[in-house]
């Protein structure tokens, strides 16, 4: 994997609106075929950054290329080999379903485009409805119009834009299976999420918060580059303890994990001793746990609202 | 590196047109517009415009015809252009550069003085027949005024000095719908042409299909003129409706050709559009877009020559209103329909019109964004 050509690789991005710093000094490596996600708090940034990776945004700063080409002068030629999923639906409403896929398809000149089409609908099982406005559909079928008409050029990188915000499981599970088939052809995908556990499909990921670029790498090397240290505890009346446990020596961040608490800080040794203390006292079980991927991100959020402790 | 591609432009116009069809209000408006302005200006507003530009054709010049001049400059109603032979008379007034031709025939001082009552032939153009029905009735006044005191004694009682002739041309009977209608034909295509392709790319940035519409490689060009193709069609159906009206219903003659009719349309239609198009690329939404759109309309209703003769208005307002598309298509579409003007006549109000399309559109491409900035 690590031999494979970077297929995006921006250095030192930065994006104003107004006097807002919105994107600051960004830089990523995606290497060809990998599922790459991109994760953060809203606001942070990931749709401005998606959006000047396809020549919609212009960066104020910074250098980058997209497929081999330069982002900031080819944003011509990265868009015919690019599909881009909105974050918002954003075909035409007022278009059907067909409509949609035909005119998607004259806009990239799919070659055969009306075999592309036909073969598009059937794919998605739509072929009986391809004379539905599209505007009608719900959300797990727009979405999946959606990524279907983005297919149909044969884009070499997918960007997708929070693609299963608002899907049932079901249809996310299908969805990250698409995903996974379309990497294993080669087609790099870079996927902005919410979820942890679309986080954990990603073979690498960046985690962004308040426009700075704050972990990157695997969801391993991502988790073991905050060093915490993370205990589990478990027993008797645990809601009412998050308040006081936050303010014990060592603890920087408490979680509630369903019916435990995960308590994490980076130094191990007042932590431990904390806890400890404070289990035998409350009758509670405090068992020490690798550190999740959840815990890092939450750590990282609470860490980049205090612009003195920001990582960097 | 991204030229121009056939068959992306093609699939816009598609989409275009089939957006179109399925929009119903925008699709009332189209016959809407017409028929409630039709409505709305089939009565007069009045005005009483002065200074209107005359000619004189001076076959017998003498001290008598002289002092009649004289008179029409003082009575404010005619500023006197010049004197001129008969045939580059007529040809002053087809092309409108002139209100009135007011012609001396030869013998006139000397019937005059016999008492004779010689004829004094007034041409007036009555496309228009708001603007000349003021200096008119001055006309009737001012040839007692004149010749009285000068020939005391020769008139006989009853009996005027001269036999005053006026020649309403164009529109001898002075009918208001020979002018609204052709004038209304202008009004309804700037109005529904500026806003709708006003709103068409608004619409696109304000549902975030813009979005998408720019991650394809689809150039600015493209854009911009596939969106314009239908809204052809739709301003060549609204003016064959109006001229149907004006046909059967106002009964409003038709002295030109159909086709060059229909070519000037075509261009005052591609003016409009192109500002429509520029309008929507320098508006953030369709709600500005709609405000650019008035804003732009009120001043051509008004200062066009289309609610108020254009002579009647004050220079300032004249100078905004020569700057107006619809100002000289009013101009172009009654000497078409009314004069029977064809295309060697039509020049000077031709080249405006290309000239603000030509500015518009260099602005328009300018302001484009490719982006989301
Ligand atoms: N076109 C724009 N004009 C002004 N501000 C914007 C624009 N687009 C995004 N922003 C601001 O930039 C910040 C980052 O937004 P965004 O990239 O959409 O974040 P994310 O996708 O991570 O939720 C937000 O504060 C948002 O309000
Ligand atoms: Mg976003």
């Amino acid at each position: 994997m690590t031999a494979a050509p970077l297929v995006i690789d921006v250095e030192g991005i930065n994006k104003h609106f107004g006097d807002k710093h919105v994107v600051k000094d960004l830089s990523l490596q995606v290497r060809q075929g990998e599922i790459f996600g991109f994760l953060g708090p809203n606001g942070s940034g990931k749709t401005t950054s998606i959006r000047m990776l396809c020549g919609l945004l212009t960066p104020d700063s910074g250098r980058g290329s997209c497929l081999g080409l330069d982002v900031l002068t080819e944003s011509a030629a990265i868009k015919r080999q690019v599909g881009y999923m909105t974050q918002k639906f954003s075909l035409w409403d007022d278009l059907t379903i067909g409509e949609n896929l035909d005119f998607v398809a004259r806009m990239f000149g799919v070659a055969q485009r009306r075999e592309v089409v036909a073969r598009t609908l059937d794919e998605l099982g739509l072929g009986g409805r391809r004379d539905q406005l599209a505007g009608t559909l719900s959300g797990g079928w727009k979405q999946r119009l959606a990524l279907a008409a983005c297919l149909q050029h044969k884009p070499r990188l997918l960007l997708l834009d929070e693609p299963t915000a608002g899907v049932d499981p079901k249809a996310r599970r299908d969805f990250w299976e698409e995903i996974h088939r379309l990497s294993a052809a080669g087609i790099t995908v870079l996927v902005s999420t919410h979820y942890m556990d679309e986080a954990e499909r990603c073979h690498r990921l960046a985690y962004i918060a308040y426009g700075a670029l704050m972990a990157s790498g695997t969801a391993h090397e991502v988790v073991a580059a905050q060093q915490l240290s993370t205990w589990s505890l478990s027993g008797p009346h645990l809601q009412g303890l998050a308040q006081t446990l936050g303010d014990l020596p060592g603890v920087d961040l408490v979680a509630s994990f369903g019916a435990t608490l995960h308590v994490s800080g980076k130094d191990a040794a007042a932590l431990e001793a904390s806890l400890k203390d404070f289990a035998r006292r409350k009758g509670l079980t405090a068992t020490a746990v690798a550190a999740s991927l959840e815990d890092a991100f939450i750590y990282l959020m609470q860490n980049s609202q205090d612009p003195f402790a920001g990582g960097k | 590196m991204n030229g121009f591609s056939l068959s992306r432009w093609f699939g816009i116009m598609l989409k275009e047109f089939i957006q179109l069809r399925r929009d119903r209000l925008t699709f009332g408006m189209i016959v809407g517009i017409p028929i409630m302005q039709l409505m709305l200006f089939g009565f007069a507003i009045n005005s009483d415009p002065r200074h209107l530009p005359t000619a004189v054709v001076m076959a017998d010049p003498g001290p008598f015809a002289r002092a009649y001049v004289a008179a029409m400059r003082n009575s404010d109603y005619f500023r006197i252009v010049g004197t001129v032979d008969a045939r580059d008379a007529d040809s002053l007034l087809d092309r409108s550069q002139v209100q009135f031709v007011v012609t001396f025939p030869p013998g006139f001082h000397r019937d005059l003085v016999r008492g004779k009552s010689p004829v004094l032939l007034v041409e007036a153009d009555a496309t228009d027949p708001m603007a000349t029905g003021g200096a008119i009735s001055v006309l009737n006044h001012l040839g007692a005024e004149v010749f009285a005191p000068d020939l005391p004694g020769v008139q006989r009682p009853g009996m005027a000095a001269v036999d005053l002739r006026v020649h309403r041309r164009y529109n001898p009977e002075g009918i208001t719908a020979y002018n609204v209608v052709p004038g209304l034909l202008g009004v309804i295509l700037t109005m529904t042409m500026v806003l709708m392709t006003g709103l068409a790319m608004t619409r696109e940035r304000e549902r975030g299909t813009f979005e998408n519409l720019l991650a394809t490689p689809a150039t600015p060009v493209e854009v911009m003129t596939g969106k314009i193709v239908p809204y052809i069609v739709i301003g060549l159906v609204q003016v064959t409706l109006i001229l149907l009206a004006a046909r059967w219903i106002f009964q409003v003659p038709m002295h030109g050709s159909l086709l060059v009719l229909y070519a000037v349309v075509l261009l005052f239609i591609v003016a409009n559009l192109a500002l429509g198009i520029t309008f929507s690329s320098i508006a953030r939404n369709q709600l500005q877009a709609m405000q650019l759109t008035f804003f732009f309309f009120l001043p051509s209703m008004l200062l066009s020559g289309f609610m108020f003769p254009f002579r009647g208005m004050p220079e300032w307002a004249q100078v905004v209103g020569n700057a107006l598309p619809l100002t000289h298509f009013l101009v172009l579409v009654r000497g078409i329909m009314l004069k029977g003007n064809d295309m060697g006549m039509l020049w000077d109000q031709v080249w405006p019109l290309l000239l603000f399309i030509a500015v518009v559109l260099v602005v328009g491409l300018k302001t484009f964004r490719r982006t989301l900035d």
